[in-house]
């Protein structure tokens, strides 16, 4: 089973729908889910899918492509016509890897191709959960003394500016929107550099190590922390 | 089924059949054709030959009276092979002539008839067929005058025979050329089945007999070899394939249960406990990482990528891969450059990235010279061209380089060549940058940079207006 490190504080718990049809790996993600502090229910297909999605009051739905009796996109696309806007993350077999644009068209609000790690499903969940709630387009971000104005690209920590790369700037205003929130590698690359592959090398890693030595050299609190296994968090705190 | 039966049943034997029926059809039409003409031809001659002779003996009566005309018949009748001739009084009382005896009642009707009869010297009973022409002549005498139809009549039956030995020679030796030519072809098509059937046993490396005739079933039978060659190649790729993700997937799915089995042995407390579940997380993902890699080869090469093309820069994306691994590149020693100029290609940008991508990553693994000249720092250059051939995106790097003879292994399928087996890496980077070249219409080249390797995807390029359009 996989543990994580949770960080302080838990996350706010999320009501969870999973629609899967194979029996095995719902019941992993639902106790998977529901070990790092959640509540996760199970629809075994479509129908079944969607009328607890319409009855229920979920925080993200996710999705399986592939179901019995009503396809995972259907699901969605129906949800989405009747106003419902529960995100949703689907989730797609081997060989469909070239459905993320479908999925997203359908009203999908993320996509993760199997094999996947809990690690990165439990992060971009955890994402698309907090998307939701309040408003998150605010003008400037703040964790701990780090400042960020959206609107000037100043970035200050404590008094000192920081002078950051354009994609620098990116990264960490990504890193401090979902503050508190595990990122993996792979949101990374779709979201701040818009690159929906894996790469082979740590190749991310280097550009937070950069980010890294520029907001956090010589402070007594580092505030961008790696989580092994899973990808990275801004947060104000010790480890 | 029994040998014959199996004869019978061939195309040759049947197509064989067919010819005969049509062929003996032939020729007994050609014959009867023969023989109606022939007969036909005798039967205008008697008739001439007749008329002829009843004009001259009716000049005989006028001229002599019936006693010249007696005379001159009796004369005639007694030349060899002469014709027949009968003379009778009103009455009806025979006068003159070489006929015997008549079948009754001909002599009553004036005009051409065929009639049974005998001569006057004959006794045997055998019948005889004639062609005779009955005349009136002035004073109430009746003169007949004919000629045997043997001679019809025998070359009638010549013919007929002649027919009968014709198609049944020509039945038999059509029979016999058919069973040879199908006993030909079916002894051929059985080596084909045999083979095919030994192929289908498992023996990919049997080959059709082919003859030196170059016959339809030899050229058949060329393709058919042609074919298994191209099959026995995909085979022994697949095989290879396979081999290798075997070995490439073993060894970390190995590694991965060594080390949850000794953690499970060893880890005293929880914080080995987890060190050493994160590192299985590690492991797996780098699994997930080379699963990801094999399936987007299998997507571009089945060409499904292609719903996604659209016109972009390859400009762009250069600069962008170049600002992506630039701190990478930095890291291990080396400076990453870009230089581009205006390069619209119509393609799937995510494919063509991670090509790129792929480039640059074994560009920066495999880069660095071993012994770098001093105070020169080793460079790699990303460059987007535009040129008549088409687009060209290129990674140059100034390493030791490929050996020629493993550059064209070096681009297959999780081949890691030798000198790079210790460093991290699924060996399907170069693959995938092959299978995204090949997808949009072009390929991956490998050159020789003097000293390094110049990776290239040379693409077919869209021209500007085009674009717009």
């Amino acid at each position: 089973m996989v543990t994580m490190n949770n960080p302080e504080p838990t996350p706010s718990q999320m009501r969870l729908l999973i629609i899967e049809d194979d029996r095995e790996s719902a019941e992993y993600l639902a106790k998977a889910f529901r070990e790092v502090g959640h509540v996760a229910e199970l629809a075994g297909d479509g129908e079944e899918g969607l009328a607890l999605a319409q009855s229920g009051d979920y925080d993200v739905l996710v999705v399986d492509r592939m179901l019995p009796k009503r396809d995972g996109l259907s699901v969605i696309g129906t949800l989405r016509e009747k106003g419902d806007t529960t995100p949703a993350l689907i989730l797609s077999a081997l060989g469909q890897v070239d459905d993320r644009i479908k999925g997203l068209r359908a009203g999908g609000d993320d996509y993760l191709p199997k094999p996947y790690s809990f690690a990165e499903l439990l992060a971009r969940v955890e994402v698309l959960s907090r998307r939701r709630g309040g408003p998150s387009e605010e003008t400037s971000y703040r964790v701990g003394d780090l400042e960020l104005d959206r609107l000037s690209h100043q970035v200050r920590r404590g008094a000192t500016e920081i002078t950051l790369q354009p994609r620098e700037f990116r990264l960490l205003e990504y890193l401090m929107k979902h503050a508190g929130q595990v990122v993996t590698r792979t949101m990374l690359l779709e979201n701040v550099w818009d690159y929906h592959f894996d790469p082979q090398t740590n190749v991310i890693d280097v550009h937070i190590s950069r980010l890294r030595s520029k907001i956090d050299k010589g402070q007594e609190r580092p505030l961008l922390h790696t989580i092994r296994g899973a990808g990275y968090m801004v947060r104000d705190g010790l480890r | 089924m029994t040998a014959f039966g199996k004869l019978i049943r061939t195309t040759a034997f049947r197509l064989t059949l067919v010819y005969l029926f049509l062929f003996a059809l032939f020729a007994a039409s050609l014959l009867g054709y023969f023989a109606w003409n022939t007969r036909r031809m005798i039967t205008e001659q008697i008739t001439e030959t007749v008329n002829a002779e009843l004009s001259e003996l009716d000049q005989q009566y006028s001229r002599g009276g019936i006693r010249g005309l007696v005379f001159a018949i009796e004369n005639r009748a007694m030349r060899p092979g002469a014709n027949l001739y009968l003379l009778t009084t009103p009455q009806g009382q025979a006068v003159a002539g070489n006929i015997g005896s008549l079948q009754p009642g001909v002599m009553n009707n004036t005009g051409w008839a065929n009639t049974v009869y005998h001569r006057l010297d004959e006794n045997d009973s055998k019948k005889h067929f004639a062609l005779v022409r009955v005349t009136q002549l002035s004073g109430g005498f009746r003169l007949l005058i004919g000629r045997d139809l043997e001679e019809r009549q025998r070359l009638f039956s010549i013919v007929a025979k002649a027919a009968q030995w014709s198609v049944a020679i020509v039945l038999l030796l059509g029979l016999g050329g058919g069973i040879f030519v199908a006993r030909r072809v079916l002894h051929r098509i059985d080596a084909m089945t045999g083979t095919t059937q030994r192929i289908m046993g498992g023996d990919l490396s049997e080959r059709l007999p082919v003859g030196r005739s170059g016959d339809e079933l030899d050229r058949l039978a060329e393709n058919l070899n042609a074919m298994l060659d191209r099959i026995e190649a995909l085979m022994a790729g697949l095989q290879e394939v396979s081999d290798n993700i075997a070995h490439d997937l073993k060894t970390p799915l190995t590694r991965l249960r060594n080390r949850a089995e000794e953690a499970l042995a060893d880890a005293g407390n929880e914080m080995e406990y987890r060190a050493a579940l994160e590192r299985t997380i590690e492991e797996s993902d780098g699994l997930i990482r080379t699963f990801n890699a094999l399936l987007m080869i299998a997507r571009a090469e089945s060409g499904q990528a292609r719903d996604n093309m659209v016109d972009f820069d390859t400009a762009t994306v250069a600069r962008d891969i170049q600002e992506l691994y630039e701190p990478l590149a930095e890291d291990n020693g080396l400076a990453l450059e870009v230089a581009t100029e205006p390069a619209v290609i119509r393609g799937n940008r995510e494919l063509i990235s991670q090509a790129l991508a792929n480039l640059v990553e074994n560009a920066i693994k495999y880069g660095k010279p071993t012994q770098p000249a001093p105070d020169v720092k080793p460079s790699v250059l990303i460059e987007a061209r535009r040129d008549a051939e088409g687009v060209k995106l290129s990674v140059t790097d100034h390493g030791d380089g490929i050996p020629e003879a493993d550059r064209q292994r070096a681009t297959e399928r999780f081949v890691r060549l030798e000198a790079s087996r210790t460093l991290p890496g699924s060996g399907l980077g170069l693959s995938l940058a092959s299978a995204v070249a090949v997808l949009h219409g072009g390929e991956l080249r490998l050159d020789d940079a003097h000293p390094g390797v110049r990776a290239t995807l040379a693409m077919p390029g869209r021209d500007v207006e085009q674009a717009g359009a």
